[in-house]
């Protein structure tokens, strides 16, 4: 476990509500959507972090809010002790340099009309870490070769590569600024499983060799598991478990991870033939109202009177595991 | 003994782009029996899904043509009879569902109509015994208040109802052939985790043949009985689900095998990746289309595609080294 390495950012209390207008012309009324309410968590240098949660769960939120990409509306996010929440925009940009991003989709996140050497190249010239483009040039083609590109595909355009080389792209301009913390965002979701396996060796062979920390948000709780050290689980805007990756997998306290967990197809007929599937019933409420109490409790099998009335405690049952719920 | 329900022979379609023509099915055959769940398995591009749309004819034209091939269903080759006699196969004897619902509903008609229709012209009920009925389904498939959501447009309904429903459109007509065309892949877990439990309860009750289209080894393994893995148009690998997942044959499946995490593995060993990406093919290929890929690919791969040949207990598989690797696929258990 990496909890001995010390603390690289502090999460306290992030909040972030987005705000819905509804209602007719002349009763508009705001209410707000509670996209992060409350997330609070460390992050130790050198690991791989994973946020999990179906859709909508807020995961997504809470890796663009750590990264000042939206602004909070309440809490603290501390980077290397600094606390971004405060940073003016001038003094953020410094602090942007240590914390990058790698998204989704390669085909929206990068610029058509930019060509791979400008796209790779753009963070550096941006922080003028180089006196000339001639310097720049070369670091960029250092770059490509890192993410296994050829150096020679400098004036390509983006639409000429595969989704996976695009996300490789992706990658090199994150770590053009040699950042501390690469936000990963469901990096590999968008890409076919025979390309999957190729992102994800890369990412695991860039982080031995660059000491980089991961905060790795994914819905494929299988891979989550392979990339990750340690896991939480998100529902409807709350981490409700926390824990080392193979004491949460195989150990989940929170009916929630036990019904996510188990919804997960293994690629082995002799084991599904005989595994017993917690089907949740209905869907995700409404982030607008969440349900009072605990928040999973209109789902949960095991659900009681008190979990309506009593938001459940935030509980270390195991060392480093931790979960909120009233009966785990 | 089995009857044969479906049975395809030779299948090959093609595509008009303004690059050339795209060979996106390039000679498929196999045969569905009665109740049998099958998986189609590929990924993006290697003609799963084209494969089965045009055994039901709902390939464009243009640019799509079947180029050659038959598909016999009740002593009738389904690519040859005419618009209308397809037009009722596709109503009441084989349904499609697909990723996306909404390509399945109509958005400016109730979902109540668009069920509706299918059993007021292909079975010949009256519109009211066919809104019971159609109440009766969305209730089957878990839809809470059926009969005021048949009311609703399909907007009205989250991503998961409307794939319920669209299941539930697709059942109205008591079909002998569910063709699922990735009908869980933009779903959440927990909520695939609800369709496929349907799709396995309506299976024992109604009793029909699933043709299940998946990327996802995992899904299919829990769901099918034969498993057909695509590549470049073509059947690569063939065999009854244990066989396939204990003794694959075919780099390509030992590849995508080796790739997968799981969610019950222990220890993290690097994942078995295929360089390079799924070809698309201007011409019928004359050598193995997976050979560019291939760790094992010899001479031979480069210069001559592999037939289709038959080992033990129905496993059928395209290749010329065909390695055998058994449960060491799983690298990373």
């Amino acid at each position: 476990m990496e909890t001995d390495n010390p603390v690289l950012l502090r999460v306290e209390n992030l909040v972030k509500y987005f705000p819905v207008s509804s209602g007719g012309f002349f009763r508009r009324k705001i209410e707000q959507i509670h996209a992060v309410d409350h997330v609070s968590f460390n992050l130790y240098k050198g690991e791989t972090f994973g946020l999990v949660g179906e859709s909508g769960c807020g995961k997504s939120t809470t890796g663009r809010t750590i990264l000042q990409l939206y602004r909070p509306t309440a809490g603290a996010v501390y980077l290397e002790g600094v606390d971004l929440v405060k940073l003016d925009s001038r003094a953020l940009r410094q602090m942007r340099r240590k914390m990058q991003m790698i998204f989704q989709d390669p085909y929206a996140s990068l610029n058509p009309r930019l060509t791979v050497g400008e796209i790779v190249g753009d963070p550096l010239l941006v922080y003028k870490q180089h006196k000339n483009w001639e310097d720049v040039e070369e670091e960029v083609r250092y770059l490509l070769n890192m993410v296994k590109l050829n150096p020679s595909y400098t004036n390509r355009y983006p639409h000429e590569f595969s989704g996976g080389q695009r996300q490789r792209i992706g990658v090199a301009r994150a770590l053009a600024l040699r950042p501390e913390l690469v936000v990963c965002d469901e990096p590999i979701s968008a890409l076919d499983v025979s390309i999957q396996a190729q992102v994800v060796n890369l990412l695991v062979e860039l982080q031995k060799k660059l000491n980089l920390t991961y905060i790795f948000i994914a819905h494929d709780l299988s891979m989550v598991r392979y990339m990750c050290d340690r896991v939480a689980v998100m529902y409807l805007g709350i981490i409700v478990e926390l824990g080392p990756s193979s004491e949460l997998y195989n150990n989940p306290l929170h009916p929630y991870t036990q019904a996510l967990l188990s919804s997960v197809p293994i690629p082995d007929p002799r084991i599904e033939e005989k595994r017993q599937r917690i089907i949740l019933k209905g869907e995700v409420p409404s982030p607008i109202n969440p349900p009072s109490g605990c928040r999973f409790r209109t789902r949960c099998p095991i659900a009681q009177g008190v979990c309506a009335e009593v938001v459940p405690e935030w509980r270390e049952l195991r060392p480093g595991h931790f979960v909120a719920c009233h009966f785990a | 003994m089995q009857e044969k329900l479906l049975e395809v022979n030779g299948l090959e379609t093609q595509f008009k782009t303004p690059e050339g023509i795209v060979h996106a099915v390039n000679g498929i055959s196999f045969a569905l029996q009665n109740g049998e769940t099958i998986g189609l398995v590929g990924e993006s591009g290697s003609g799963k899904s084209v494969t089965m749309l045009s055994v039901l004819r709902l390939i464009e034209s243009p640019p799509g043509k079947i180029a050659a091939g038959s598909a016999i269903f009740h002593g009738k080759d389904l690519l040859h009879i005419s618009e209308e006699e397809i037009r009722h196969v596709r109503g009441a004897q084989i349904s499609m569902v697909f990723q996306d619902p909404m390509t399945s509903f109509n958005g400016v008609l109730t979902i109540g109509r668009q069920i509706t229709e299918g059993m007021v012209e292909h079975l010949g009920m009256s519109e009211s015994r066919a809104r019971v009925r159609a109440a009766e389904l969305l209730d089957l498939v878990g839809i809470p208040n059926p009969k005021e959501r048949l009311n609703d447009y399909p907007h009205q309904f989250s991503g998961g109802m409307r794939q319920r429903a669209m299941i539930a459109m697709a059942l109205a007509c008591r079909p002998q052939i569910l063709i699922a065309d990735e009908p869980t892949t933009s779903l959440d877990v927990t909520i695939q985790a609800q369709i496929v439990e349907l799709v396995k309860h309506l299976r024992d009750e109604f009793g029909m043949a699933i043709i299940w289209i998946t990327h996802d080894l995992g899904i299919i393994a829990g769901l099918a009985q034969r498993v057909f893995v695509m590549y470049g148009g073509l059947f690569i690998e063939e065999a009854p689900i244990y066989e396939l997942y204990e003794n694959p044959r075919h780099p390509y499946t030992i590849g995508l095998l080796g790739s997968l995490p799981r969610v019950d593995m222990e220890e993290r060993k690097e994942l078995s990746s295929i360089d390079g990406m799924p070809p698309v093919l201007f011409a019928k290929p004359n050598y193995c289309p997976f050979a560019p890929r291939c760790t094992y690919a010899i001479e031979r791969c480069r210069q001559e595609n592999p037939p289709l040949e038959t080992l033990e207990g129905g496993h059928k598989v395209a290749c010329w080294v065909k390695p055998q690797v058994g449960k060491d696929v799983y690298g990373n258990r």
